[in-house]
């Protein structure tokens, strides 16, 4: 299977760990991965933020350079939902405003062969044990994106319950927004980092060493929240800890 | 055109009218508590309910229905209230609807009402207005009351003193209700039972004496002209019963079709707002009936930025909402900034979807208010009519930014961007030129990595907003391209790429 792994524009530039640990992770599965230097960013920002047709080039780029590959994989939740869910409503608002079927055609070939990492291997690869060895304990952070847009449900879970070593323990109120948002956390950053707070305090109570999720957009602001707060915790994407193996731990 | 008023003066933005919000400890434990409450309340009463998925689909559809072909259930509407004995008047803004009603009050010779719970009548700012043409309205409903008596703004839809606790209730009660009739009884304390007790006897004089009552509706039938208040405290009720002249005021996209319509929200309403599975009270009244009931009923169809909203193609389904405010109770941002932050008489999800539309987006509050949220979506997944408000708010969002066609007051207009997004709009164009070149991205991507060591701790200027509670992400030595080129080769159609 030739799949090009989509590693979002934060993770390529802030966060090139993750991006290694899907490349491992992958290719210890057998799966051929392939990194199209082309790629730069789905969008999101700019259409989340206002910026409709100014994220129609973006989706269309997209579209030219994954247009070819059998599957997509991105170890963002929310990444993975601008594709998905936004894509074709790009191509539907096109349409209504009179610019005919273009944009919904260009972009209809990456919609439904784009997944989110947990969501590739479970749905896809057929794996839930992905032999994986990674010896803390370890509280689940289910992102907005993941968990209402991808409807990812328990398969992150699942996969963590089956890493060797792992203890998973459940987060307080773990389906509330942690306050990232985009840009609403520079927007409304008051209330961004009240959120964010709380939720480094329910993580704080569950007596983990690792936050763990599946969008490192989130985990920057958890991060820095609890780097700015002094607390213990550390957040790990989740693509690190599956790809953890005894003799090649993850730090 | 931005003239529709929403029932509150428009302070400040939203992000810092929340900003005092956040800080103030008692407000965000007193809504914490009560949000979280009733949030898993209502979490369980839907659990209970087997087809909810289906009777939300139905729910969306009969709503959609029905806007589509608004002026004909209208018409049927006036024609039904018209036959069974009551008179419609049509009120294009809130100016009109307050001048009708105080006329009508006027003319039966009282100046004093009693009044329903109702968001229309707040909307439009109607006590106010009845203040000014000298009648007095008494709220009756026990939220409102303590609203009321505190002088204060309603918070929450439909519990508009959600921000208050019990010991603030009893320091209002003590210390008004003598000005405004039957004094709080001596020795009041704040149990819920001697509360609610002293709110009954304070209220009972009001609906003796009362001979005009003023309510909204929850629905109105168009086949029959049926009006329609699901309420939890009865108060309701006597208004809508015991004086001699009733008028109603409702928005106008309040109608449903039939009863079997009815049927649907009557099981989705309740679940949703009071996590009941039926409402305690359910009042009914069609036009007048003899001797039994008000002897004349006035219906006021209240338009006040409705048609202007049905224009829009994607803005529209905030016309479905039942004002049940699941989205209020489960949203996150809700929860920390609290009612007042909006701006209007709807808060939380929906008031920050409906207010922009219904006023438009010209002032600073309306502008603000589409980026008061995270775009997590737990509104979305809770709304009983399945409306897509991360959806419409990215909408607003983007007449905000971008501007673009709108109908406002009646009128097609190219909306102008708003104010201030300029340099924001700047950033966003020049981000998507780099974006959508590869070679672009690397070069600001390695100039990143090699000064790493130089980036400062904080941000100055807009970037503070992040640094201010959050550190940043150290900049990595090598950016993911460039391992990959390092370890697995070849330029792999980045040039090919356009
Ligand atoms: S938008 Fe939906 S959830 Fe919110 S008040 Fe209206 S009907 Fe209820």
């Amino acid at each position: 299977m030739r799949v090009a792994l989509f590693l979002t524009c934060v993770n390529d530039t802030l966060y090139p760990d993750t991006g290694r640990a899907v490349v491992k992770l992958l290719t210890r599965l057998g799966v051929d991965v392939d990194f199209p230097l082309g790629q730069t960013c789905c969008g999101q920002a700019h259409y989340n933020t206002g910026y409709r047709h100014e994220t129609e080039p973006l989706a269309r780029h997209f579209s030219d350079v994954f247009g070819e590959y059998e599957a997509v994989v991105t170890p963002s939740g929310s990444c993975a939902a601008m594709v998905r869910e936004l894509y074709p409503r790009l191509g539907e608002r096109a349409r209504a405003e009179g610019r005919g079927q273009t944009l919904a055609r260009t972009l209809a070939p990456v919609v439904p062969k784009t997944y989110e990492l947990t969501e590739f291997l479970v749905d896809v690869l057929g794996v839930t044990d992905v032999g994986a060895h990674y010896p803390r304990k370890v509280t689940y952070h289910p992102t907005c994106h993941g968990l209402r847009a991808l409807r990812l449900g328990d398969r992150p879970r699942r996969l963590l319950e089956a890493v060797k070593g792992l203890e998973l323990v459940e987060l307080p109120g773990a389906e509330e927004c942690c306050g990232f948002g985009g840009t609403f956390a520079l927007k409304n950053a008051d209330v961004s980092a009240a959120m964010g707070a709380d939720k480094v305090r329910a993580a704080e109570s569950t007596g983990a060493q690792v936050l763990c999720a599946a969008d490192n957009s989130c985990l920057m602001h958890i991060g820095g929240t609890t780097s700015r707060l002094r607390s213990g915790l550390r957040p790990v994407h989740i693509a690190e800890i599956l790809a953890s193996t005894e003799e090649e731990p993850a730090l | 055109m931005s003239g529709t008023f929403v029932g509150m003066p428009a302070f400040a933005a939203f992000p810092e009218a929340a900003r005092e919000a956040v800080g103030n400890r008692t407000l965000r434990g007193n809504l914490r508590h009560a949000t979280h409450t009733i949030r898993a309340k209502r979490a369980r009463a839907v659990a209970e309910v087997s087809d909810w998925a289906e009777l939300r689909e139905a729910g969306r559809r009969i709503k959609d229905h029905t806007l589509h072909h608004l002026d004909r259930y209208l018409e049927q509407l006036e024609e039904s209230v018209t036959r069974a004995g009551g008179t419609v008047h049509w009120a294009a803004d809130a100016a009109e609807a307050n001048r009708i009603v105080a006329d009508l009050v006027t003319a039966t010779g009282e100046s004093e009402v009693v009044k329903v719970k109702s968001m229309a009548t707040q909307e439009i700012g109607l006590n106010e207005a009845l203040e000014a043409a000298g009648i007095r309205a008494y709220e009756t409903d026990l939220a409102e009351l303590i609203v009321q008596l505190g002088k204060d703004r309603p918070s929450h839809i439909l519990v508009p003193a959600i921000h208050r606790n019990r010991g603030e209730i009893r320091d209002i009660f003590a210390k008004e209700m003598g000005e405004w009739g039957r004094p709080a009884p001596d020795g009041l304390t704040d149990t819920p039972a001697e509360l609610a007790e002293a709110a009954r006897l304070h209220l009972r004089e009001k609906f003796l004496r009362a001979k005009v009552g003023i309510s909204g509706a929850n629905f109105m039938v168009a086949e029959t002209g049926t009006l329609v208040v699901v309420e939890s405290e009865g108060n309701g009720r006597m208004c809508l019963t015991l004086p001699e002249t009733l008028i109603s005021v409702v928005g106008l996209e309040k109608v449903v079709p039939t009863w079997r319509d009815l049927e649907v929200f009557l099981q989705t309403l309740p679940r949703s707002a009071t996590a009941e599975r039926m409402n305690p009270y359910t009042s009914m009244w069609t036009g007048t009936t003899g001797e039994d009931g008000p002897r004349t009923f006035h219906l006021v169809l209240l338009d006040n930025g409705r048609t202007d909203t049905l224009a829009d193609q994607v803005g529209r389904q905030a016309l479905r909402c039942i004002r049940c405010s699941a989205c209020l109770n489960v949203c996150p941002v809700y929860e920390r900034a609290g009612g007042h932050a909006y701006g209007s008489v709807y808060p939380g999800p929906i008031g920050a979807i409906l207010s922009p539309q219904l006023r438009g987006t010209a002032s600073e509050i309306d502008a603000s208010l589409p980026y008061a949220s995270s775009l997590c979506g737990a509104c979305y997944d809770v709304c009983p009519v399945a409306i897509d408000i991360p959806e419409v708010l990215v909408h607003l969002r983007e007449r905000v930014v971008e501007g673009g066609p709108a109908v406002r007051a009646g009128n097609r207009v190219l909306l102008k961007p708003a104010k201030g997004h300029a340099a924001e709009r700047a950033a966003m164009r020049a981000a998507r030129w780099a974006l959508a070149h590869p070679g672009a991205l690397r070069t600001g991507q390695r100039l990143a990595s090699r000064t790493r060591r130089l980036h400062p701790r904080t941000l100055p200027g807009p970037g503070r907003a992040w640094s201010g509670t959050r550190d940043l992400p150290p900049v990595p030595a090598e950016p993911f391209r460039d391992w990959w080129q390092r370890t697995h080769g070849t330029d792999n159609g980045e040039g090919a790429a356009k």
